[in-house]
C-alpha cells in the first residue's frame, strides 16, 4: 500500500510529465541569424536586432579559421570551417556594436569586422 | 640640430625640461637599481617591411631612413630591440622569407651589432613562427644586461593572440629564479593588458602573464602593435607602446573601427613615425624614455 508521501510523489511526476508533453504556451524559438566568415569579411556585415529579443547567431567559416569577438555584448568565439557555432544572444542595451575577427588571417585581417545595431 | 642627433647629454637636459622625453614618473622604477652607469637601448617596432599602400607611399625608404637616424645618434645604444611586425604579412611562404631576408640586409647597416627580435602577428601568425625562427631565432627568451633582467615574450605565434600554457609555465619558472627586487623589462608585440578589446588591442591570456609578474616590484613593459605612443599602468607595472615605422594607427576609440590608419600627410611626410631611446634616468626612480620622430 502506498504511503501519503509516495502518492504525492507519483502525482508530482505525472503532473511534470504532462507539462513536458504540453505543446502550447512554449516561448517562441529565437530567430536564427546565420553569419558566414571568409577572408576578410563577414556576411552579413550589418545585423539589426531588437533590445530584449533573443536570437541565435550561427557562425560558420568558409575558408579557414576566423574569430568573432564583440566585447560590448560579451561574445567571443572561434569560427571554424565546416562547423556551425551557435551563440545565443539577447541584447540588453541599444546601440551599435562592432564585431571583429581576432584570429589573424592575413593581409586584410584588420579590415574584417561588422556591426550589430540594437534598436529599442 | 635634428632631434635624432641628440646625444646623451642633450637627452638628459631635455629630461629636465619636459621636452620630448617621457620621464617615467608614472612607471615603476625598473631600471634603476641597474647599472650605476649610463645605459640605453633603442626600441624599433612595426617596420612592416613589404607593405605597399597609400598610408605610406615611402614604405621602401622608411626603414632605411630609420636605420640612418639610429646610426646618427651621438651616443650609440648598447643594443637594439625590434618588437615585432618586422615584415608585412603575406600568404606566400617564399615571399615571407624574401621580406625577412631583405629586412635583415637593411638592419645589418645599423652601427650597433647587438640586435634582438621578437615577432609580431604579421611575421608569425600564419605559420606559427616557422619562418621567423629560421631568420631570427627563438620567439621568446630572456637575457640580462646592465643588471636588468629582460624577458622577451611571444604573444603572436598563436594566431589567437595567446601566450599559451607552455610559455606561461616557462615564464613562471624564469621568474622563480629572480629576486622580487630584480629590475625586469618585458618586451612584447601586443599589449599584455586590455587596451581596447573592441579593436582586439589585447592579448587573450595577457592577464595570466601580468599575474605572474605582479609580485615583482620593478617591472616595465615595452611593446608595439598599436603604432602610436601610449602609456598605461596596471597596478605598479608600467606599459609603454612605441610609434611604428610604417604608418600611425588612430587613437583607441577615436573612430568606429580599427581601420583605416591615419592618412599619409604629404605636407608632413613620416609624421607619427619614429623609434624610442630608453635609458636609466637621472634619478633612480626616473627611467627616461625619449621618443625620436622620423619627421
Amino acid at each position: 500500500m502506498l504511503g501519503r508521501q509516495a502518492i504525492a510523489a507519483v502525482v508530482a511526476l505525472a503532473t511534470a510529465a504532462a507539462g513536458a508533453l504540453t505543446p502550447a504556451r512554449a516561448a517562441p524559438e529565437p530567430a536564427v541569424i546565420r553569419i558566414s566568415a571568409k577572408k576578410f569579411e563577414y556576411t552579413p556585415a550589418k545585423i539589426v536586432l531588437k533590445k530584449g529579443v533573443p536570437v541565435v547567431l550561427e557562425l560558420t567559416a568558409i575558408d579557414r579559421i576566423h574569430g568573432f569577438k564583440m566585447p560590448a555584448l560579451g561574445i567571443r568565439s572561434d569560427v571554424l570551417p565546416d562547423q556551425t557555432v551557435r551563440v545565443p544572444l539577447t541584447p540588453d542595451k541599444p546601440g551599435t556594436f562592432v564585431f571583429a575577427c581576432d584570429v589573424f588571417c592575413g593581409d586584410g585581417h584588420e579590415d574584417m569586422d561588422g556591426t550589430i545595431v540594437v534598436e529599442e | 640640430m635634428m632631434k635624432s642627433d641628440l646625444d646623451r647629454r642633450d637627452f638628459l637636459k631635455l629630461a629636465g625640461c619636459g621636452g620630448v622625453v617621457f620621464a617615467a614618473g608614472l612607471a615603476s622604477p625598473a631600471y634603476l637599481a641597474a647599472a650605476g652607469r649610463d645605459f640605453h637601448f633603442v626600441q624599433m617596432t612595426d617596420t612592416h617591411w613589404g607593405f605597399a599602400g597609400a598610408p605610406n607611399p615611402e614604405a621602401r625608404t622608411t626603414l632605411p631612413r630609420a636605420v640612418a637616424a639610429v646610426n646618427a645618434l651621438g651616443r650609440q645604444p648598447e643594443f637594439i630591440m625590434f618588437t615585432g611586425d618586422l615584415t608585412h604579412t603575406t600568404d606566400d611562404p617564399k615571399e615571407r622569407r624574401r621580406r625577412m631576408a631583405e629586412f635583415k640586409d637593411i638592419v645589418k647597416e645599423l652601427r650597433v651589432k647587438e640586435l634582438r627580435f621578437i615577432p609580431g602577428e604579421h611575421d608569425a601568425s600564419l605559420d606559427a613562427g616557422e619562418a621567423f625562427k629560421e631568420f631570427f631565432g627563438r620567439t621568446y627568451y630572456t637575457f640580462d644586461h646592465a643588471g636588468i633582467h629582460f624577458i622577451a615574450l611571444d604573444n603572436v605565434s598563436d594566431p589567437g593572440a595567446k601566450i599559451g600554457r607552455a610559455q606561461l609555465d616557462w615564464l613562471a619558472a624564469d621568474l622563480a629564479q629572480q629576486s622580487k627586487d630584480q629590475p625586469i623589462i618585458v618586451l612584447a608585440h601586443r599589449p599584455l593588458f586590455d587596451l581596447y578589446p573592441d579593436w582586439d588591442w589585447a592579448t587573450a591570456d595577457g592577464a595570466a602573464a601580468l599575474d605572474l609578474l605582479m609580485p615583482y616590484r620593478h617591472v616595465t613593459v615595452f611593446y608595439g602593435h598599436i603604432h602610436q605612443e601610449h602609456h598605461h599602468t596596471t597596478g605598479h607595472i608600467a606599459h609603454h607602446a612605441a610609434t611604428s615605422l610604417i604608418f600611425p594607427q588612430p587613437a583607441p576609440g577615436s573612430q568606429p573601427k580599427r581601420t583605416p590608419p591615419v592618412a599619409w600627410n604629404p605636407a608632413a611626410p613620416f609624421k607619427g613615425l619614429g623609434f624610442r631611446d630608453i635609458a636609466n634616468g637621472p634619478a633612480p626612480d626616473q627611467p627616461a624614455i625619449r621618443e625620436v620622430p622620423l619627421a
